[in-house]
């Protein structure tokens, strides 16, 4: 390339080093959560800063693990993810077909979905809507009304447009119907998309927390998150472990437990993250053309 | 084709429009055990009330205070962090840094509040640390007042500046090469390069980004307020969607909680259409 004079090259090493401190005030934290989760009592009481365990223990995971309302709350937030997910993609995928076809009403229609980005009712009359349909304290409740985001909605009808119409217009003549068209011509094609869009979908419904407390007073409906919580920022870990610490012979210390419950929940994200990031730089791209 | 729009049309419909209509609420004086059709209209009694309320006042002030603090910190350091990306030249040293601070943005709310109060509560990382090392008192980072809106604007820094990267980074990966190989021919250096080649090509981004932005000023960040609040704080970090909240939910006073959403939402909608204008002024494209 270009020779570079002297400024500009000790320029370029301040900006390697100094987005190297970035990236470790990034890691740090889990570094630091990870390394208390397998220490022992004694190593966290008396060392100020453990940057890797000492000694390795495992109490803290035995014990969260041994947990019924822990495993309940873990097994919720999966079946949401999962079956949330499917809803997500069925509504959305359909309706973004539907609307890349010449139908009466598709820009009153797409106007109004552009709408709701821009103006929601509100916290309240949502609430309201999700009584009166009987999702109250029902796992559905996490579900059918997050059905569709109306932004990935509208990406999704810019991706369908780019599949060739000739594709459609072959189906036609041998004689498929819309249905079929969808089902059998453009899902197959749409599968690295659809793969996507799910895994965005599916992050969004493991990590959601607040509608959790909105419409679930079961706390056996409760979901990861709403535990999560109780255990590290309401500081009481046995509590919202379901009291089984009685049949516990020596608890192990709140720290390392509420550091383990902290990597146990986030371990899905990370197991995804590497095939999430295959896909966003490209659902951002396809977000950003403007149709 | 019905039957493939039906499902999206009757969610719109139902969780959508529906609701809209339930913002008639704020004009009733709605209780659960009369109904909807029952209960009395009292026109805009409740809104006379969001303006006669002091804490209402303080509630929209902190709102507006902190989506500033957002936009004039966290925004900025974004671009800065991609045009610093963009300048790294091993590409797998790049990708690598690209992974770790894009990272966070997938973290829930719950885990990165909960990290926050695992550093700084009072027998917690940060503590130890100045009490041990430089021996001076520890300070109540979660429930001093003052400091709930910069601890909240440095979470959403860490959380979300990575990402923020990824559209500048998808416009400055557009900026032809040829335009930097001419500049070089006429002898600009880096930073002039970047002030008259990559900037201008961030413009649009930018401007369309900010509009996104000042339109949901309103919206400072619902779970992870509503996680970082507690009884001694309230006063700086109660904001418009967990005053919502608070009152309609906990306290079901739900014309009331309607009334201050629906308050929000209209100005929200104003602030995107106006900031929207404002962008067509500068001859740039606009959210639509």
């Amino acid at each position: 390339m270009f020779k570079a004079t002297g400024g500009e090259r000790v320029m370029e090493i301040f900006n390697n080093i100094f987005l190297l401190l970035i990236a470790v005030t990034m890691l740090f934290p889990f570094l630091y959560i990870f390394s208390v989760s397998f220490s022992s009592v004694s190593d966290v009481l008396n060392s100020d800063f453990l940057l890797w365990p000492k000694e390795w223990v495992t109490d803290a995971y035995t014990y969260i693990l041994g947990s019924d309302q822990f495993i309940r709350s873990l097994w919720v937030t999966v079946y949401i993810t999962v079956v949330g997910t499917f809803v997500n993609l069925v509504f959305t995928s359909t309706m973004a077909y539907s609307l890349t076809r010449n139908i009466i009403g598709q820009r009153l229609i797409l106007f109004l979905v552009l709408f709701t980005v821009l103006f929601s009712a509100g916290m309240i009359p949502t609430y309201i809507i999700v009584k009166e349909t009987g999702l109250l304290n029902s796992l559905w409740a996490l579900i059918i009304p997050v059905a569709i985001s109306p932004f990935n909605l509208i990406i999704m009808t810019q991706f369908f447009k780019g599949i060739p119409e000739e594709l459609t217009e072959a189906a036609i003549i041998d004689g498929a119907n819309d249905i079929q068209i969808f089902s059998k011509v453009i899902l197959p094609l749409s599968k690295p998309a659809l793969a996507a869009f799910g895994l965005f979908y599916a992050v969004g419904h493991w990590n959601s927390y607040f509608s959790g407390v909105l419409y679930l007073n079961d706390p056996s409906k409760w979901p990861i998150q709403v535990i999560l919580r109780q255990i590290v920022i309401v500081n009481e870990p046995n509590a919202a472990l379901g009291g089984h610490a009685a049949m516990v012979e020596a608890l192990p210390p709140p720290e390392t437990v509420q550091m383990a419950a902290i990597l146990l929940a986030t371990l899905p994200i990370l197991i995804v993250y590497p095939f999430l990031q295959k896909h966003f730089a490209k659902g951002v791209m396809l977000g950003s053309v403007k149709g | 084709m019905l039957l493939l729009i039906l499902p999206g049309i009757l969610y719109f419909l139902i969780y959508r429009y529906i609701p809209m209509a339930g913002i008639l609420l704020a004009f009733k004086d709605y209780s659960p055990f009369r109904g909807f059709a029952d209960s009395p209209w009292v026109g805009l009694k409740y809104f006379k009330l969001i303006f006669e309320d002091a804490e209402v006042i303080q509630v929209i002030w902190n709102t507006l205070q902190i989506s500033m603090l957002q936009i004039f910190f966290a925004f900025p350091i974004s671009i800065v962090l991609a045009l610093m990306l963009n300048e790294i030249r091993n590409q797998v040293y790049k990708k690598f840094l690209q992974s770790i601070v894009y990272l966070p943005h997938f973290l829930s709310w719950v885990v990165v509040v909960g990290i926050t109060v695992i550093f700084l509560r009072s027998e917690g990382l940060i503590n130890n640390v100045l009490v041990n090392f430089l021996e001076i008192n520890p300070i109540p980072f979660l429930t001093d007042p003052a400091l709930f809106k910069p601890i909240v604007i440095i979470q959403v820094i860490w959380k979300e500046s990575g990402w923020g990267t990824i559209l500048f980074l998808a416009a400055l990966s557009g900026i032809s090469p040829h335009l930097y190989e001419a500049a070089v021919i006429d002898g600009a250096s880096r930073l002039r390069q970047m002030w008259h080649i990559t900037l201008p090509a961030l413009k649009s981004t930018i401007v369309i980004l900010l509009i996104l932005r000042l339109g949901n000023v309103m919206d400072s960040g619902f779970e992870q307020i509503f996680l970082m609040l507690n009884p001694f704080n309230m006063e700086t970090g109660n904001v418009l969607d967990t005053y919502v909240y608070f009152k309609g939910i906990q306290q079901a006073n739900f014309s009331f909680a309607t009334a201050v959403g629906l308050f929000k939402g209209i100005i929200g909608l104003i602030l995107v259409v106006l900031a929207n204008r404002l962008a067509k002024k500068f001859g740039e494209d606009g959210l639509y």
